[in-house]
């Protein structure tokens, strides 16, 4: 089996595993956040229930920021490999036969990588230090504060709307390439073109909305 | 009308020449000529003035053999589609033009002196079971005797159409020969008599494929493009899955 792992298909059904995974766990952050903009209380409800439940916390989260770094390691090491192989011509018109999306997955990929540093930052270290570190007494309500309070800097709530439209573009790709990859047939796959479009641009639309929500209805 | 046209040739003399654009202007160019037909013109000028001719694969002149190559004005075989260099026109240029030439471009498909690439991995490949073992000693089975359904029937043969051009690693900015090896693992998975060697073709022929250097399919869909023969993506997912049955 370890045979299968480091060959160049077993590498890029691992990278459409891990995709899945990731475009499954993004739904899932979506409809939560999407609660904040009918209801602080559903927000805080949810937010505390995936904080606080040993399920998530121990399980699903080890497993998710395994799920990250690994996407992100393999797409690099898959980068690397392939820029060893090619060799560059002097005039090369690959807008003739691709999308640009689908030929640059690593750069709309380094710009989500960024935005996740920025993103732990915001949220992610500040939640393991209430929790973990300096062991602050948990306060079920505090959760809709915190993400509002996060959207009132102009240049944070633009960094995150530009962050989405690197996701939109990584996504318009990388959804039906996960498909074609763990060997759906291309007939198939584009009949899935619509629901593609849908999840790749409609799931960043949604969060670009949440966050200019918040900047713009600041109490 | 006849055409006045300036070409940029990648010059090599041999694999660890560095290489360089080269450039040429060619007078009262024929649009009826062919793209190989402009190059035989070009080296009778090149020669007639003492020069050292263009080195470029061709063979057939009908689309058929796979020999011919060329990344013409940034596209593998030219700015046409379904069809290979050979079968390019220069009624697809315009007087005045100037016209980018150069060699298929992969680590795993080194220059051997100018237009010329060494193509021999595609072969290494196939020896790794691009073939059904048959006992032709006399008693082999009728294979109209093996009932087969159209729809595998034509796209086994669709995948047999592959002529391993190799415009699928040339056009791929992974150099991937992904649609070549699905299509050989394809027209063989889609039949009969390729299960008894399945599981070991698509092994071997990915070990040989990794083994020579080729980039991973990233799903450009590049390939399907550029292909002369308009080999489906539809082979590598087929690959894909016909890989994991063999591992699994």
């Amino acid at each position: 089996m370890s045979g299968v792992l480091s060959s160049s298909i077993g590498r890029k059904v691992a990278m459409a595993a891990s995709a899945f995974f990731l475009m499954f766990f993004l739904l899932q952050h979506f409809v939560i956040n999407l609660t904040s903009i009918f209801s602080a209380d559903a927000f805080n409800e949810l937010s505390h229930f995936m904080g606080t439940n040993p399920a998530v916390q121990f399980a699903l989260q080890p497993v998710l920021i395994f799920g990250v770094v690994f996407h992100f390691v393999m797409g690099f090491v898959l980068e690397l490999r392939n820029k060893q192989a090619s060799v560059k011509y002097v005039k090369n018109n690959g807008a003739a036969n691709s999308t640009w999306v689908s030929r640059n997955m690593i750069y709309s990929g380094l710009a989500i990588l960024a935005f996740i540093v920025l993103h732990f930052i915001d949220f992610w270290f500040p939640e393991i230090n209430h929790k973990y570190i300096a062991n602050l007494p948990e306060d079920p309500s505090r959760y809709y504060g915190e993400l509002v309070h996060k959207f009132h800097s102009p240049v944070r709530t633009g960094a995150y709307v530009a962050a989405f439209a690197f996701l939109a573009l990584h996504l318009l790709h990388g959804f039906k390439s996960a498909f074609q990859s763990s060997g759906m047939s291309a007939k198939r796959a584009a009949k899935l073109e619509t629901v593609s479009k849908i999840y790749a641009i409609g799931i960043p639309v949604g969060f670009i909305i949440i966050a200019l929500f918040h900047h713009f209805n600041q109490h | 009308m006849d055409m006045n046209l300036k070409l940029k040739i990648w010059r090599q003399n041999g694999a660890n020449d560095q290489g360089k654009m080269v450039d040429y202007s060619l007078s009262d160019v024929s649009p009826d000529m062919s793209f190989l037909e402009m190059l035989d013109v070009l080296n009778e000028q090149i020669i007639n003035e003492g020069g050292e001719p263009i080195a470029f694969d061709h063979d057939c002149r009908e689309g058929i053999c796979g020999m011919c190559s060329l990344y013409i004005n940034g596209e593998a075989h030219g700015p046409d589609r379904g069809i290979t260099t050979c079968q390019l026109h220069m009624r697809k240029f315009k007087d005045g033009d100037t016209i980018y030439i150069e060699p298929f471009r992969a680590k795993a498909f080194p220059v051997i002196k100018d237009l010329v690439v060494d193509r021999t991995a595609f072969d290494r490949i196939q020896h790794q079971g691009g073939f059904i073992s048959v006992n032709t000693s006399g008693n082999t089975q009728d294979a109209n005797s093996l009932p087969i359904s159209k729809h595998a029937a034509d796209e086994a043969m669709d995948a047999a159409t592959c002529i391993g051009c190799g415009a699928c690693v040339a056009t791929c900015k992974n150099s991937s020969a992904m649609l070549f090896v699905g299509a050989k693992v394809s027209q063989y998975a889609l039949l009969p008599q390729g299960q008894v060697e399945a599981a070991d073709r698509v092994r071997n022929m990915v070990a040989q494929m990794d083994a020579e250097g080729f980039g991973n399919c990233t799903n450009t869909g590049a390939c399907e493009v550029e292909c002369p023969k308009g080999i489906s993506l539809d082979n590598i997912a087929r690959m894909n899955r016909e890989f994991f049955k063999a591992n699994i």
